[in-house]
């Protein structure tokens, strides 16, 4: 089995729509949204969900006003200022480490589970689609996605599919840490201004520290062709390859505005067309089917 | 007054906006919150005054006096601790800083050792001010980092924070104790579906808000629609302009090449004060 994680450093590059347009491409795979937070690839992919899994990921201490004596040691001993000065949890800094269960000299806290999230296994046009949504506001991301990761490695399995393809969420952090460690390949989707270069730099060298092999790809190239030469310069001089330059076309926000992706509403604009090469590319990198 | 600008969908404009309003204003401070791809300093080009390491405080055990007992291996709630009979092993990446570890250990086998994290560069443009931390890469948690950065906020400056993208905990991080929320979107479903999910947050947090609605004229009408349902002030629309896109690729501030947008900054940012005001 086959994994490729789409990511970018950068928000708003294009991993989803061209997520979206591999996953036409690849006609029959399993396709992971592990964006958790901000989950967009449903509105173009349209699932129809078959199991639904509650995800606990965090606990929350609970002081139980009949017993507090407000003598004030947890809020003295919490790290993350979680304790208000009415000894309230302020949900939004505690982070349910525990502490102030193990300090309070009158058992007045206990941790209690949260449901942070669900996670779903659906049905696509294409195959198979695991993904999930973080109540808004929550924390441990990085746990969610690995738990989309595990539903869509069983789904692969199942369905004996032997390709996964991952939406990655932007940043570098927890969430993206899960999205691309054990996978084959990440592509990195960068857009040729100053601060997309700056990301892909450090998407890279996440790639590397994980292990993972790096491939690039520039959407909107032609928005600034300077930049973008300079991106293909960075990447031949540390040995990435680029598989190819995506043109800025209107079309693309035209197809996600009727919920379709770019190989199903233009497959034959510049866009569908440079994105079925870099698929091929891909295909003969990763040497899949 | 503290603003933060936020978004929920990544690459809808936050910094370009947080920038741009930073330029337009007298005495601003702006704090890019984004450490894990820290931007805004790209287009300010400051000039750096003052650079500091950051550590977070992670579990280090002596092993001459621990016994494997594994009450601190229960205890923590992230497994950042793992005991087998004859050894224990703790996983940095996992922990929290919490410190339950050393209040259980009944042999005080644990103290605290150093980890680092990232770096926080302070300097200036002109008369910004700017903070901003740059997480080390391969590291997880954001948001002892941006923790860091909000502790460097001068609260005699208007204050303007640059939050990273999504929902989850670096955003909240971010966000809480501002005075307002600028939201940025674009008017796209991906936009909208964002949107929804980040205004949620900010009416849990109690925190106020508005849209700016950026690369207005693509996509669709749905988030006037939203907005207007919803009674969410639009309090700017920046419309798709190839020269903005242009002037941004090389990492220039639109309203520096194109001052008539200075007054309509200046303008968001009276708004905004109102809006806190009422």
């Amino acid at each position: 089995m086959k994994q490729i994680t789409i990511l970018s450093g950068k928000g708003g590059t294009g991993k989803t729509t061209i997520t979206a347009a591999f996953t036409v491409l690849a006609k029959k795979a399993v396709v992971a949204d592990c964006d958790v937070d901000a989950p967009d690839l449903h509105m173009l992919l349209h699932p129809e969900i078959i199991e639904t899994k509650e995800f606990r990921g965090s606990k929350i201490a609970v002081i139980d006003e009949t017993k507090c004596v407000k003598c004030g040691v947890c809020r003295e001993k919490c790290r993350f200022d979680a304790i208000t000065q009415n000894f309230t949890v302020d949900p939004f800094s505690c982070e349910g480490c525990g502490v102030c269960t193990l300090v309070c000299p009158v058992n007045a806290v206990t941790l209690t589970e949260r449901i942070s999230g669900y996670a779903y296994i659906s049905k696509i046009k294409y195959g198979f689609m695991a993904h999930a949504l973080l109540n808004p506001g929550e924390s441990n991301s990085g746990k969610l996605v690995t738990m989309v990761r595990q539903n869509a490695k069983l789904l692969a399995e199942k369905e004996r599919n032997n390709l996964i393809i991952i939406d990655g969420p932007p940043g570098i952090g927890c969430p993206v840490i899960a999205s691309v460690t054990g996978v084959d390949a990440g592509l990195v989707v960068t857009e040729p201004t100053m601060s997309g270069i700056h990301d892909l730099e450090r998407a890279l060298r996440l790639l590397r520290h994980f292990n993972v092999r790096p491939f690039v790809c520039v959407n909107m190239y032609d928005v600034n062709e300077e930049n973008t030469n300079k991106i293909s310069r960075f990447c031949e001089e540390n040995g990435v390859e680029v598989v190819g330059n995506i043109p800025f076309n209107p079309v693309v926000t035209e197809a996600m505005v009727n919920g379709k992706t770019v190989m199903e509403y233009s497959p034959k604009c510049d866009v569908a067309k440079e994105i079925t090469a870099i698929w091929k590319r891909l295909c003969i990198e990763l040497s899949l089917r | 007054m503290i603003v933060a600008v936020a978004s929920g969908k990544g690459g809808t404009g936050k910094t370009s906006l947080a920038v741009n309003l930073a330029i337009s204003i007298e005495n601003a401070q702006l704090l890019d919150c984004d450490v894990e791809e820290p931007n805004a300093h790209l287009l300010l080009n400051p000039k750096i005054t003052r650079q500091e390491p950051v550590y977070r405080l992670v579990p280090s055990v002596n092993e001459e006096l621990c016994d494997y007992c594994g009450k601190c291996a229960a205890f923590c709630q992230y497994n950042a601790i793992l005991t087998v009979p004859g050894k224990i092993l703790v996983f940095p990446e996992l922990c929290h800083g919490c410190g339950g570890c050393i209040l259980i250990c009944p042999k005080k086998a644990i103290s605290e050792g150093k980890n680092r994290i990232g770096v926080i560069k302070e300097g200036f443009t002109d008369d910004i001010r700017i903070v901003f931390g740059e997480l080390e890469v391969g590291e997880p948690l954001a948001v002892p980092l941006i923790r860091e950065v909000k502790k460097r906020l001068d609260k005699s400056r208007n204050i303007i924070l640059d939050a990273p993208p999504g929902t989850s905990c670096p955003v909240i991080e971010t966000v809480k104790g501002s005075d307002f929320c600028i939201l940025v979107t674009e008017p796209t479903p991906f936009g909208l579906h964002d949107l929804k999910i980040t205004v949620k947050v900010l009416e849990d947090m109690k925190i106020p808000y508005g849209v700016v609605v950026n690369r207005a004229g693509i996509g669709d009408k749905k988030v006037y629609e939203y907005c207007k349902g919803k009674g969410i002030p639009i309090l700017l629309e920046i419309p798709y302009q190839r020269k903005i896109a242009e002037l941004y690729s090389k990492g220039i501030p639109f309203s520096l090449k194109m001052p008539e947008w200075t007054d309509k900054f200046q303008k968001l940012f009276e708004d905004v004060k109102e809006l806190v005001g009422n």
